[in-house]
């Protein structure tokens, strides 16, 4: 079974952190992914960094930039990767925009994340027709999934696209905003939470975007099975460096 | 084969809808109404009463005499320089803001390199009275002071982009994530022929007035509504596919395509997409671009601001892959003596992206009775303080 559902199955609320491979310095990779699973978060998502990020807010934005100037390369972070397996059991989710991956050559690089032990992938701008026709049987081959994202403008009937194309989890995208911090949610999302918490899919959702404390986690995780935090835990790792890790994940969820 | 756009978006392998969910509504309600919308008999009549009293159009085909002497041949000009605000620019732009006003948006995004595109966005925003926000990046905005200004007395906001490398691609990101977070009450024009579909097909469209008029200009001139070859510079490829568009399927028609090859194609300071790109995506178009072997997307350079995307327009990467076009790149150099030629020789000061395109002149050879149309896409007066500093006029 897929690490994900395995992690899906358990009867609790997850907590998924997302980071830029190669932020705050190249080799932190690893050291972070040990400092995650050790302090309980439940999934990690690893930014792939890429030039264009356009789905980013300035956060996660210039992660990504500092880690290509770290040097950070798709054949970099797989070579970090490398034996990952024998320290880390949570699943592991690579996320990334298509170009890079076109260019590692699609097929060989599904099979790089499956030798490494990858478990799915988000990838924001290869769309869920495009995956379905041309390159789903592909990802079935290698074992991984592939998770896509909504948002509050997305049509009930695409929702149900989704849910019927998808597997591991939908990742709710909270507000019609790129990615970044917010310290509270309103109304709006909270009954957005409930009317997909209300559509009975198949596919868990987590909810991703402006989460940044134990507040807006615990909003998020009430009408989901989770929730996934990024820009706030780039700005901890920025502030206060790898080593604090417990110390965000304990501010989220005691 | 087929040129144009096919019913999913693709023009061969390139262009589709490469976009972030938080799109998807946005670009599909455009899908589903920009066809609809611009066939509308009332749009059309709106649209076409703008461009002949507002922009001036039809622009005429001037048949340059001097230089057809020159070069032994039959040149002509298509004059959209003489459009108002300067270039080829407005036409997708009066296109663009009348639909977005029928779709009911309150509130106008824009990217812009040099500058054009940021002012002919502005303009028609002015026009109508519509709220306007032009990206532009840190670095441009320092490098092209006179169309900042222009912007701004035109009421438009114009925001900097700060990330990446400060320029046109970044002004593109940052517009798409304005678009994100403005999903309701926002239209984003693009300027040029990229993009996810439908703005490559829409723009492509709204720009078809140069070809359309180019056909019974050149019938009541020269007895025959098409000419041996078609040429125009290629940036993002706007100026390009207005003047190709009815004739990608007339294979009696040359196309010439012709890309900045900046310090020369092997120097690393380049815009050559065709000779230097690789298939990847960019905006939302699966097209040609300059990247790196790790796909990251790399900037590009050309003299003029124009010409610098990493990427090409969907149509063209196609153009160029199936060899429907002949792609050309030229040096800054040649460019510039071009806009000093021109100038001398016609009396019309090009834009310097219009500039590259008349060197295919030195590239190629055409015979005597062979008629040959230019795009002169834009005047050079944005240009003049770098006219002024490479010639020390």
């Amino acid at each position: 079974m897929n690490r994900i559902d395995q992690k899906f199955n358990e009867d609790k609320k997850l907590l998924s952190i997302y980071f830029s491979a190669g932020f705050p310095n190249l080799e932190d990779t690893v050291p972070i992914l040990k400092k995650l699973e050790a302090a309980g978060v439940d999934m990690v998502e690893i930014g792939l960094p890429f030039s264009d990020p356009l789905a980013d807010g300035p956060t996660i934005q210039e992660s990504s930039t500092q880690a290509l100037r770290n040097g950070m390369t798709t054949e970099k972070l797989f070579t970090q990767l490398e034996g990952i397996r024998e320290h880390i059991s949570i699943p592991l989710v690579l996320m990334g925009y298509f170009n890079p991956m076109m260019q590692f050559g699609i097929e060989k690089f599904l099979a790089r994340c499956a030798a490494v032990g990858i478990d799915g992938l988000i990838i924001p701008d290869l769309p869920v027709d495009v995956y379905h026709e041309q390159y789903k049987t592909l990802f079935e081959q290698h074992g991984l999934y592939n998770m896509f994202l909504i948002t509050p403008q997305t049509p009930e009937e695409r929702i149900r696209y989704i849910d019927e194309v998808s597997n591991g989890f939908i990742y709710m995208v909270s507000s019609a905003a790129v990615t970044g911090a917010q310290s509270t949610f309103g109304n709006t999302q909270t009954d957005y939470f409930r009317r997909i918490a209300q559509m009975n899919l198949n596919t868990p959702t987590v909810v991703g975007f402006g989460i940044s404390n134990a507040e807006t986690y615990e909003a998020a995780s009430l009408h989901s099975r989770g929730a996934i935090i990024g820009s706030a835990f780039i700005k901890f790792l920025e502030e206060k460096g790898v080593d604090q890790i417990e110390t965000f994940v304990r501010s989220i969820r005691a | 084969m087929n040129y144009n756009v096919d019913e999913k978006g693709y023009y061969g392998d390139f262009g589709g809808a490469f976009i972030p969910e938080m799109l998807y509504p946005n670009v599909a309600e455009l899908r589903e109404s920009y066809l609809k919308i611009s066939a509308d008999p009332d749009f059309k009549k709106e649209f076409d009463a703008l461009l002949k009293d507002y922009v001036g159009r039809p622009t005429p085909l001037y048949f340059a005499k001097r230089l057809s002497e020159k070069y032994n041949t039959k040149i002509y000009l298509k004059r959209e320089d003489l459009c108002h605000t300067g270039a080829h620019k407005v036409n997708n732009t009066i296109g663009q803001i009348l639909l977005a006003k029928r779709l009911g948006k309150n509130r106008i995004i824009a990217e812009t390199g040099a500058g054009q595109h940021g002012v002919a966005t502005a303009t028609v925003c002015a026009l109508m009275g519509i709220e306007c926000i032009v990206y532009m990046g840190a670095l441009d905005i320092k490098r092209q002071a006179p169309n900042v200004a222009r912007m701004k007395m035109l009421g438009a906001t114009v925001r900097p982009a700060q990330s990446g490398s400060k320029t046109l691609k970044d002004a593109t990101n940052e517009a798409i994530r304005d678009w994100i977070n403005n999903p309701v009450d926002t239209h984003y024009i693009i300027g040029s022929v990229v993009g996810p579909h439908p703005y490559p097909d829409m723009v492509a469209r709204f720009q078809s007035v140069i070809s359309e008029e180019t056909k019974w200009q050149l019938q009541e001139q020269e007895g025959r509504d098409y000419p041996d070859h078609v040429i125009a510079c290629v940036g993002g490829g706007s100026n390009a596919a207005g003047l190709y568009y009815h004739y990608l399927n007339d294979d009696r028609v040359n196309i010439i395509a012709v890309e900045a090859a900046g310090k020369g194609i092997d120097s690393g300071e380049s815009a050559a997409t065709s000779a230097l790109g690789k298939e990847g995506i960019i905006h939302g178009s699966k097209t040609l671009l300059m990247q790196t072997p790790d796909g990251q997307i790399t900037e590009p350079y050309s003299i003029s601001a124009g010409l610098d995307y990493p990427g090409v327009g969907p149509m063209h990467a196609h153009l160029f892959r199936s060899k429907r076009a002949e792609f050309i790149s030229i040096p800054d150099q040649e460019a510039m003596d071009w806009g000093l030629t021109l100038s001398q020789m016609e009396g019309i000061i090009p834009a310097i992206e219009t500039a590259h395109a008349f060197a295919a002149l030195d590239v190629r050879k055409f015979g005597p009775e062979e008629i040959i149309v230019f795009n002169c896409s834009g005047r050079g007066d944005k240009d003049l303080d770098t006219y002024i500093d490479y010639f020390k006029l």
